[in-house]
């Protein structure tokens, strides 16, 4: 299994492992140790790799993702999986501001807390939250889902197009044309499959609400100017 | 008897002139800001008041048509491992497919590539068609990250990081739902029909020291390939350009008030930001101050149409141009033989520029499959290369004349204004005088 130690290996030399992996090679699992903080850690992956990150990273840590399953025994800085494209990528501890953000696919699971701006723009990612996110989550959010298991901060889906957000806990407040939707037999399908995926089988269906987008804002009217 | 004033002619207020009156009427009736394409178009201080100066006594030109004067750039030395190598210092600013059409953009591709120079696209993606007919092409990175991903960020050339531009720095892109088709949709992950605004900021940082580290990870991703541009609309040009250097960039891309939009309200257009030549010599000092003037490259943009206006950039200071507007222009945008389909849409040629409503006769800034028809790739590519071509030519008749045997080699000393505010802006002499206004004389 290669490792890295990132306290004496350059990070250029990491990223560039990763991607030089050929189609068919066995050894596609990865341990980084040492990563202190860094930032830019396995970014850009493109193979069905592996990949353990010994502590807790900086910004953009499995940024635009594709097929690798990341896994961070830590907390994650601003950015984490930021327009991943599928894959997984798992944060043990908490995650900094815009995680998940303009993700366009896969699955990321962060089990602490995540600060604001959680999924913002996102087009097409799964993400699901142990615990609580900050304001101004799912912002502008377009596709894909996002699971919140505890609390949501102010103004949640933001200007929120056609991405659905589920919450267990209290959401202080909702953005402008975000609200309260009906949790019909098909969302609850697809949140069992998520809290599934995301290892959190502890959580129920029933227990969440779903929100999304009231589509008032989709055409400009003047009547609404107040919202925008 | 009682007194009446003498009858005078009808004076009409320079305040509240026609145009002024039009807008207050079309405001009460609508309701809703005028949104229309392109740059602004008030008068402002521009190329046009510079002159060259010409060799004489103390400097003596190149023979025209014999000695040689070179027009290459190489763009992307300071970190890239592999730069951009152009023929010619004028390239095609981005412009998004959803914006225009198919079509246009092919051509803008084609014609890019016939010159020897790169093309760039827009909020909205890479098509294939694009990259396939462009030899080099730069991928815009915008706060709406459309269709962003790693595949196309390897397979481009370079990486534009959008900030601002210069029709509306501060402001974010705005595709109306009549634009937005099946695929435009798709592109985007948008509900069809939607009027889309585009967010003004990035997502995923804020401030230089965040851009740094986006930098960062961008390099990490294409393995420090690709060179990285900046691109920042005509607002605090010194600052933003020494920031710019700051957070690594490659290049700067600085774009001014006359640089056109898709669609942007007026007001913005009218209001917001700097013409291009008071962007210019700020961000050529904010280079020159950092020890890295033609370390890094700086592209400007906003209202270049003619071979003096690429000579005079460059004897600003600046490594090479961007045309949106005009390029368009040569394939064929606003053109007289459409002018009764102007009419109807109560416009003329020279003056259409609701780009926003889909209805463009020329088939460029539409998504209408009929109308996109109208505009073949091949002959309007062929025209945009003729254009190119004939800018390159001016320039290099001008650098000639100046006895110069690049384009790079034109200085500030070659010119002088014919206004004050335009020696101010440019920092050259007024015209017959050695006065730069702004500036001590000892």
């Amino acid at each position: 299994m290669p490792e890295f130690d990132l306290a004496s290996a350059p990070l250029r030399d990491l990223n560039q492992a990763l991607h030089a992996i050929e189609p068919g090679t066995n050894d596609l699992a990865f341990d980084i140790r040492n990563p202190r903080g860094s930032h830019a850690v396995a970014v850009g992956c493109d193979a069905p790799l592996t990949v353990n990150v010994h502590g807790s990273v900086g910004y953009y840590c499995g940024g635009m993702n594709a097929q690798a399953a990341i896994t961070v025994r830590g907390s994650a800085g601003p950015g984490v999986a930021e327009n991943m494209m599928s894959g997984t990528v798992i944060v043990e501890g908490d995650a900094s501001q815009y995680a998940g953000a303009t993700g366009r696919g896969g699955l990321l699971v962060i089990k602490g807390n995540a600060s604001s701006r959680c999924g913002i723009s996102m087009k097409g990612i799964d993400i699901v939250v142990a615990g609580n996110v900050g304001h101004m989550s799912a912002f502008m959010a377009q596709s894909g889902n996002l699971v919140v298991l505890g609390d949501a901060g102010e103004a949640l889906g933001d200007s929120i197009y056609e991405a659905k957000l589920f919450v267990r806990g209290k959401v202080k407040s909702l953005g402008a044309d975000c609200e309260e939707k009906e949790m019909r037999p098909e969302h609850v399908a697809l949140l069992e499959n998520l809290l599934e995926r995301a290892g959190m089988t502890d959580a129920r269906p029933s227990e969440f609400r779903r929100y999304g987008s009231a589509r008032k804002l989709y055409n400009f009217s003047i009547d609404n100017v107040d919202a925008y | 008897m009682s007194y009446r004033n003498p009858p005078t002619p009808p004076r009409k207020s320079a305040t509240f002139d026609d145009a002024s009156l039009a807008e207050i009427r079309r405001a009460a009736e609508t309701g809703i800001y005028d949104i229309r394409g392109g740059g602004t178009k008030r008068k402002v201080p521009h190329f046009d008041d510079l002159l060259f100066l010409g060799a004489s006594m103390s400097r003596y030109p190149l023979e025209g048509y014999r000695e040689r004067c070179d027009t290459s750039v190489t763009l992307g030395t300071r970190f890239a491992k592999k730069p951009i190598q152009l023929k010619i210092p004028v390239t095609i600013a981005g412009m998004s497919f959803g914006a225009l059409s198919g079509n246009a953009k092919e051509a803008l591709g084609r014609g890019a590539t016939l010159a020897g120079t790169s093309t760039t696209t827009g909020d909205g993606g890479m098509t294939d068609e694009e990259r396939g007919h462009s030899d080099t092409l730069v991928y815009q990175y915008l706060p709406s990250r459309y269709g962003m991903n790693p595949k196309d960020l390897r397979r481009a050339d370079a990486i534009e990081i959008v900030i601002g531009q210069g029709a509306k720095p501060g402001g974010g892109g705005m595709l109306l739902g009549q634009k937005i088709s099946d695929r435009v949709a798709e592109m985007r992950t948008l509900p069809k029909g939607i009027d889309q605004r585009s967010a003004c900021r990035h997502p995923d940082w804020t401030g230089p020291d965040d851009l740094e580290i986006k930098i960062l990870e961008l390099r990490e991703i294409t393995d420090w390939e690709k060179p990285i541009y900046i691109k920042v609309g005509g607002a605090r040009p010194y600052y933003d350009t020494a920031l710019a250097v700051k957070a690594g960039a490659d290049v700067v891309v600085l774009d001014g008030m006359q640089g056109g939009t898709a669609a942007t309200q007026d007001v913005f257009i009218e209001h917001v930001g700097q013409p291009i030549l008071a962007c210019i010599r700020p961000a050529v000092q904010a280079l020159q101050d950092l020890g890295m003037h033609r370390k890094v490259q700086l592209i400007v943009s906003g209202g270049i149409r003619t071979g003096a206006d690429v000579a005079k950039a460059l004897a600003l200071g600046a490594d090479a141009v961007a045309i949106g507007t005009a390029a368009l222009v040569a394939i064929g945008d606003n053109d007289p033989q459409w002018e009764a389909e102007y009419n109807k849409l109560g416009s003329t040629a020279g003056a259409y520029d609701d780009w926003h409503e889909g209805m463009d006769p020329a088939g460029i800034t539409t998504q209408d499959p009929a109308l996109a028809a109208r505009l073949d790739p091949v002959r309007a590519g062929r025209r945009l290369a003729n254009y190119l071509k004939v800018m390159t030519l001016e320039a290099q008749t001008i650098a000639r004349a100046c006895g110069h045997n690049h384009l790079h080699n034109l200085e500030p000393e070659d010119i002088c204004a014919l206004t004050i505010e335009a020696a101010a802006m440019a920092r050259v002499p007024l015209a017959g005088t050695a006065w730069i206004p702004g500036q001590a004389a000892f």
